[in-house]
């Protein structure tokens, strides 16, 4: 399964990839999102894969039972998502904005628009 | 303004009795321990004697610009850069640090840099600066990097103790590099053939900085910097045979082109060329008497030479004319400047009684004494020392003599701060070589003592008997007053050399920047180019060479991981992403790239689900449905996917995207190799419930462990609502009028 789980991880990487030298600022976007995937299955996957069991302090004992799942990645990639979402959602409004000033939907062009 | 150079050269002298009995005093101030780097200052007989001549010309030199400067708005910005200068010249040759040396060396250019270019007015003045600059710094970076190496296969970075390493230096087979490094350093800074244009050009600066640093002081610490090497580095073949080519072809070079020159400062600048080759030569010879002779010669060259650029400014200020040919007759008009100038121009001649007598006989003694090499040895100095006795009437005799060219006007006398420096200096001349065994055994000898590392006993003085020298020395001077009287049939026949030596040197300074400028344009459009999609496409294409070069040559072999075989609810999970992916790239409806996105997503979470993330999967499914619809929402009034790409782009796009994901892959399976240490998560899970009170861990770690971090994230996310907001809401006032 970590073999497939690093195929994923990869398709995702160049297809994000991809998306993000296209020229058209939508699918700026679109590949960001898939490099934010990418990443946070990276962080999950390098703390090693555990099926089923995840760090839970069952009931009437101290710690976790092993073998469960490596809380610390998690944790990680917890805050990963968050923030991936607060830059996804502010570079929609950046992008919006920016076509609604200067019309112009090709970021090569961008660079020649003075506003 | 003197009064500082005044009271050091005060200090200094508190010290000549314990140097002039070969003492070495020493005080150290570690600055940079760790490498090895202290302030540790060092004074013997060799660093005494630059001292004082640095402080002593200083103070004259300040004096000077007062006078020289005196109307000029920007007078203390200049005596700020000459003290600055000053001390950082101190700091070259009072250090014993390779490295603290090389810091004042530097700054030593940076100084020179603003002085040359004090005038920045002018483009000729802003040019030289620069090229000064490029020259010598790019000989002192060489010098470092030879400095370094010194200090590796020495031991140490303090110079006084490498002397006692030299004989282990010298063996070193990185010795070679290592002089050829420093020698660069010394040649660029000393103004040696080829590097020697930069000195010419720099006389763009005011004269009082002239004769200050391209004159007397800083063009001589290359030559100190051999000095101070000689017991360290000298004594080979490699460092005879470089340093007397060099300094011999210098010296020729220097005063066969300088005699056909008619610009005062340049007559100079190219005799001061010649007599840095000279010294060079001389400390390339080794012998004592050479050792001697470069010695009696610095302190000669210094009075005479500094003299001689004070009457060139005194006469450029007192009548603006620059050129020899334009003046004439100023004796009755400048009467001590005329004395001045005679003085020094006899010494400079070598004419006795003067110091410089002294020092072109030790110099003719020297080169007779070199067995094979004495022919050549013997043609070059008298020929230099006829030009010199030329060059010095030229300048110091021919425009006080003769007829008054009528365009003139009237000429008054310059003010006595102007006269009085050369004076003294010229006087000084004079008193050297009357009594010139007031500095012989205080100065001389102990300076000699430290660059051969042994005391030899000297005999200074105006009459050694008939001997050959002085039937050379005879034979310079009648030579050299033919020079002078057939000036213009030399300088028409020395036109096509002149011409030759620009082409080798100047011509190819200008040729190298024009590249340089051309390359740096080229290299500046090809990565700077404005397109976020080169910028990215270079970084990508750099991590992707230099990582899989890293895992190629460093992490050898990693095995598969097959561990954890899949099941089939996984299989198809991950089938369904997959393809979702790929779909999400080629479609052309917004919408539908947006549906895949969201395909994407919720599969990442179902993956978080099924590996214990259950934590990760709720809030994976959450995000992502508010992504989808902000997307939906926002893209509704976007515009539709059009293609932009040129099929070509695409494709190479397409080409670096899936070697990126192919690296990224196998850096994951790399990874899952490695074994991490897990103690931080083993402590983080058993803390959790008995410290924390928190029975899921995820949870604990990021509102308890790791708090502080869920905190600043928190307000990340706060700061980009309000971004968000600003970006939907506001909207800017319409400019009305355009």
């Amino acid at each position: 399964m970590n073999l497939l789980l690093a195929i994923v991880i990869g398709a995702l990487y160049s297809a994000g990839f991809y998306l993000i030298l296209r020229r058209s600022i939508v699918k700026l976007i679109i590949g960001l999102s898939f490099l934010s995937h990418a990443s946070n299955l990276l962080v999950f996957a390098a703390g090693g894969l555990t099926r089923g069991r995840a760090p839970l302090v069952p009931p009437g004992s101290l710690a976790p039972v092993p073998p469960y799942a490596d809380p610390l990645p998690q944790a990680l990639v917890l805050t990963a998502i968050v923030i991936s979402f607060g830059v996804t959602a502010f570079a929609l409004a950046l992008v919006n904005r920016t076509y609604q000033t200067t019309g112009q939907e090709d970021i090569d062009e961008l660079r020649r628009t003075e506003c | 303004m003197a009064l500082m150079p005044i009271s050091i050269v005060l200090l200094l002298s508190n010290f000549l009795s314990s140097t002039a009995s070969g003492q070495m005093l020493q005080l150290s101030i570690p600055w940079v321990p760790s490498l090895e780097i202290e302030i540790s200052l060092v004074m013997d007989g060799l660093s005494m004697l630059f001292a004082l001549l640095i402080s002593g010309i200083g103070a004259l030199i300040a004096i000077y610009a007062g006078g020289y400067l005196a109307d000029h708005p920007q007078l203390n910005r200049f005596n700020l850069y000459l003290l600055s200068f000053m001390l950082a010249m101190l700091g070259v040759v009072l250090t014993d640090n390779l490295i603290t040396l090389f810091i004042f060396w530097e700054l030593t250019s940076i100084t020179s840099y603003f002085l040359i270019g004090f005038d920045h007015e002018k483009e000729e003045a802003r040019k030289a600066a620069l090229q000064a600059l490029l020259v010598t710094g790019l000989g002192g970076l060489a010098m470092l990097a030879g400095l370094l190496i010194l200090g590796e296969i020495g031991g140490t970075l303090e110079i006084s103790e490498l002397v006692a390493n030299g004989v282990l230096i010298r063996r070193s087979p990185l010795y070679v590099p290592a002089l050829l490094l420093i020698l660069a350093g010394a040649f660029t800074k000393s103004a040696q053939f080829p590097f020697h244009f930069w000195l010419p050009n720099a006389m763009a600066a005011p004269t009082p900085a002239s004769a200050y640093l391209h004159a007397a002081t800083m063009v001589k610490a290359g030559v100190y910097l051999l000095a101070r090497m000689n017991p360290i580095l000298g004594g080979t073949t490699w460092w005879f045979a470089l340093l007397s080519l060099f300094g011999g072809t210098t010296m020729l070079v220097g005063a066969l082109v300088g005699i056909r020159q008619t610009v005062f400062k340049r007559i100079l600048a190219f005799s001061t060329v010649s007599g840095l080759g000279t010294l060079v030569m001389l400390i390339g010879l080794g012998t004592d008497q050479a050792v001697q002779a470069a010695m009696l010669f610095l302190v000669a060259h210094a009075l005479y030479k500094g003299a001689l650029f004070l009457v060139a400014g005194i006469v450029d200020h007192q009548t603006g004319k620059k050129d020899i040919l334009q003046v004439g007759g100023l004796a009755g008009a400048l009467p001590m400047t005329a004395m001045a100038a005679g003085l020094a121009a006899l010494s400079m001649g070598g004419i006795p009684p003067l110091f410089g007598f002294i020092a072109k006989e030790a110099l003719y003694e020297s080169a007779l004494h070199m067995g094979y090499f004495a022919i050549p040895a013997v043609v070059a100095v008298v020929t230099t020392g006829i030009l010199y006795l030329g060059m010095g009437l030229l300048v110091g005799v021919g425009p006080f003599l003769g007829a008054r060219p009528s365009e003139l006007g009237r000429v008054r006398e310059a003010h006595w701060s102007m006269w009085m420096p050369p004076l003294v200096l010229a006087g000084t001349s004079l008193l050297f070589g009357v009594r010139s065994g007031l500095i012989e055994h205080t100065l001389l000898s102990p300076a000699m003592k430290s660059i051969v590392g042994y005391r030899f006993p000297t005999h200074l003085g105006l009459w050694h008997g008939f001997s050959f020298a002085l039937v050379l020395s005879l034979f310079s001077m009648a030579m050299g007053v033919y020079v002078y009287l057939r000036i213009e049939d030399i300088r028409r026949a020395f036109r096509p050399f002149d011409e030759i030596v620009h082409e080798f040197t100047g011509a190819n300074y200008d040729r190298c920047m024009t590249n340089l400028m051309a390359f740096a344009r080229w290299q500046t459009d090809l990565l700077q180019s404005g397109y976020l999609k080169n910028y990215l496409l270079i970084i990508f294409a750099s991590t992707i060479s230099l990582t899989t070069y890293t895992l190629v040559s460093r992490a050898g072999s990693f095995s598969l991981p097959f561990d954890l075989p899949p099941v089939l609810h996984e299989v198809i999970l991950v089938a369904v992403i997959l393809a979702a992916t790929v779909s999400a790239v080629f479609q052309k409806s917004r919408l539908g790239a947006i549906a895949t996105l969201g395909i994407v997503g919720y599969g990442v979470a179902l993956i978080f689900a099924t590996f214990g993330a259950p934590d990760l999967a709720m809030t994976q499914l959450l995000i992502e449905t508010l992504t989808v619809i902000l997307f939906v929402l926002v893209l509704y009034s976007l515009p539709g996917f059009t293609r932009l790409s040129s099929k070509g782009h695409r494709f190479r796009d397409a080409v670096i995207s899936i070697m990126f994901g192919a690296l990224m892959t196998t850096l994951v399976i790399a990874a899952l190799d490695v074994q991490f240490s897990p103690s931080i998560s083993a402590e983080m899970a058993r803390k959790s419930y008995p410290e924390a009170h928190g029975r899921n861990v995820v949870n604990v770690i990021l509102v308890d462990f790791r708090g502080i971090d869920t905190m600043g994230e928190i307000t990340v996310l706060s700061l980009a609502a309000l971004g968000v907001f600003a970006l939907m809401k506001l909207r800017p006032e319409k400019e009305e009028e355009v």
